[in-house]
């Protein structure tokens, strides 16, 4: 046996890529369970998420647009395939690198220095925001006040806000970031478990903020974290992959964990989840929040303040529970009366009972 | 060519850790290996999943739990061999040969 055909005869036999049927194939995708060769996975995959932006009619010639990059494998294979495409399809966009620094250190310090180097790689002129610049404090000083837990939700909450501040420095019109089908999947799952349900309506939308101050979309909706390593691996993409070292303690890992089992049973299961997620309808009678402005920032927001502030009002004042949790029992509309009522009130309330 | 038949061992040009997993193998992202089959095994019958084992027991410094779950990789580890995905030759029970390039990729952080 010759080694040249004992090696294919490993590589799933005589069979040959299911689109071109002239090459190996080196790839099964999990979306289709199709084997196809390196060449056409480079092909289906730019394509895709081609027609994902037209048909989603997610840009518009002649935009300013942001890209969120934080040097990991989602955002630099979008930064690598939006400028592509932007090339090659003549989309007309003006782009961006937009990293935000939480001051955690050894982890983002590194994932910056990726992120320079896409700069270059790229040709993509880069804007690095900082926690510490428009907070006054960084995630390390955070986590040593309030402890290794709720760290996600202090991070998460500024960091949206972070990246429009970030986008208004830039002046640019839209904001895209690298969310992939497993992270919409495990959002609409933790949704679901925390009954949260104005977040559920919104989190399949791959266009969010339009009547906010920057919209921002999700052009790997339905693109497969799997098949976004596999490209990132063979077109040898320069990305930083370690984990947050405060992320093990997340509730989304339960989510992630179950995600990951399930796509290996039926790898359909994420884009139908998805799919899920869009057809929600929600009741009626459900009490939904209405959204205004954060009295004092002017952020959007659908409580008095936005969720930055009282987080922030929190750390200031040495009062790390403050804006996390769930309110106990039905009564949402007393507790929002309750909340509009003067700072004094508040700061008599409990630590931890002041979620609204 | 079976020129290993009469050997014990299978040489393997390299096993990678990518994505992360460097981390639990003391921060060396590239291993070349030399593997003793188990006893009396055949080198033909050598699988990822006596690999694995291997790996798990020789290369993984710290929790295990990361790479491996149960009899396979935790889900969300990718595996190549010879820069081709697992899935396409029977995973677990693809055939490891003289001078396979192995490749295990994490997924599990943030993008």
């Amino acid at each position: 046996m010759e080694a040249g055909e004992a090696k294919s005869k490993k590589a799933g036999g005589s069979r040959l890529c299911c689109i071109c049927n002239q090459r190996r194939p080196v790839l099964k995708r999990p979306k289709t369970l199709q084997q196809i060769c390196r060449e056409c996975f480079y092909e289906v995959f730019e394509e895709e998420i081609h027609q994902v932006i037209v048909g989603n009619r997610l840009f518009k010639s002649g935009e300013r647009v942001a890209i969120g990059a934080s040097g990991g494998k989602d955002s630099t294979v979008l930064a690598y395939v939006l400028s592509e495409l932007n090339r090659r399809h003549n989309y007309g966009l003006d782009l961006f690198l937009l990293s935000i620094d939480e001051g955690i250190t050894g982890y983002r310090d590194d994932s910056l220095e990726t992120v320079k180097r896409n700069e270059v790689q790229y040709g993509l002129p880069l804007q690095i925001v900082s926690y510490k610049d428009l907070y006054g404090w960084t995630m390390d000083e955070i986590v040593k006040m309030i402890g290794l837990k709720n760290n996600c939700t202090f991070c998460g909450v500024f960091r949206r806000q972070a990246l429009d501040r970030g986008a208004a420095l830039l002046k640019v019109d839209k904001l895209v970031t690298g969310h992939n089908a497993d992270d919409i999947a495990e959002t609409v799952l933790l949704n679901i478990l925390r009954g949260d349900i104005a977040r559920l309506s919104r989190c399949t939308s791959i266009t969010t903020g339009e009547d906010g101050p920057i919209p921002r979309c999700k052009p790997f909706k339905y693109t497969y974290e799997k098949e976004i390593v596999m490209y990132a691996y063979f077109k040898k993409l320069d990305y930083f992959s370690t984990e947050c070292i405060y992320s093990p303690n997340a509730y989304r890992g339960f989510a992630r964990e179950f995600i990951k089992d399930l796509e290996r049973l039926r790898p359909r299961a994420i884009l139908d989840i998805i799919k899920s997620g869009e057809d929600f309808r929600i009741a009626t009678t459900t009490k939904m929040p209405e959204q205004g402005t954060c009295e004092r920032c002017g952020y959007i927001s659908s409580q008095k303040w936005c969720k930055a502030c009282v987080l922030l009002e929190g750390l200031n004042r040495g009062l790390p529970k403050m804006g996390i949790g769930r309110p106990r029992g039905s009564g949402n509309d007393q507790k929002d009366t309750k909340a509009r009522s003067t700072a004094k009130s508040i700061e008599s309330k409990q630590c931890g009972s002041l979620e609204f | 060519m079976c020129l290993f038949s009469c050997c014990s061992m299978i040489d393997l040009r390299r096993i990678m850790c990518r994505g992360g997993l460097e981390l639990l193998c003391d921060s060396e992202k590239i291993h070349k290996v030399n593997v003793d089959l188990p006893n009396g095994a055949e080198s033909d019958d050598f699988t990822m999943k006596h690999l694995l084992s291997w790996v798990r027991t020789n290369l993984i410094k710290e929790r295990p739990e990361m790479f491996m779950k149960g009899d396979t990789v935790r889900p969300g580890v990718l595996v190549l061999v010879n820069d081709c995905d697992w899935e396409l030759s029977g995973q677990l029970d693809t055939r490891i040969e003289e001078k396979d390039v192995i490749v295990f990729i994490s997924t599990l952080h943030g993008g």
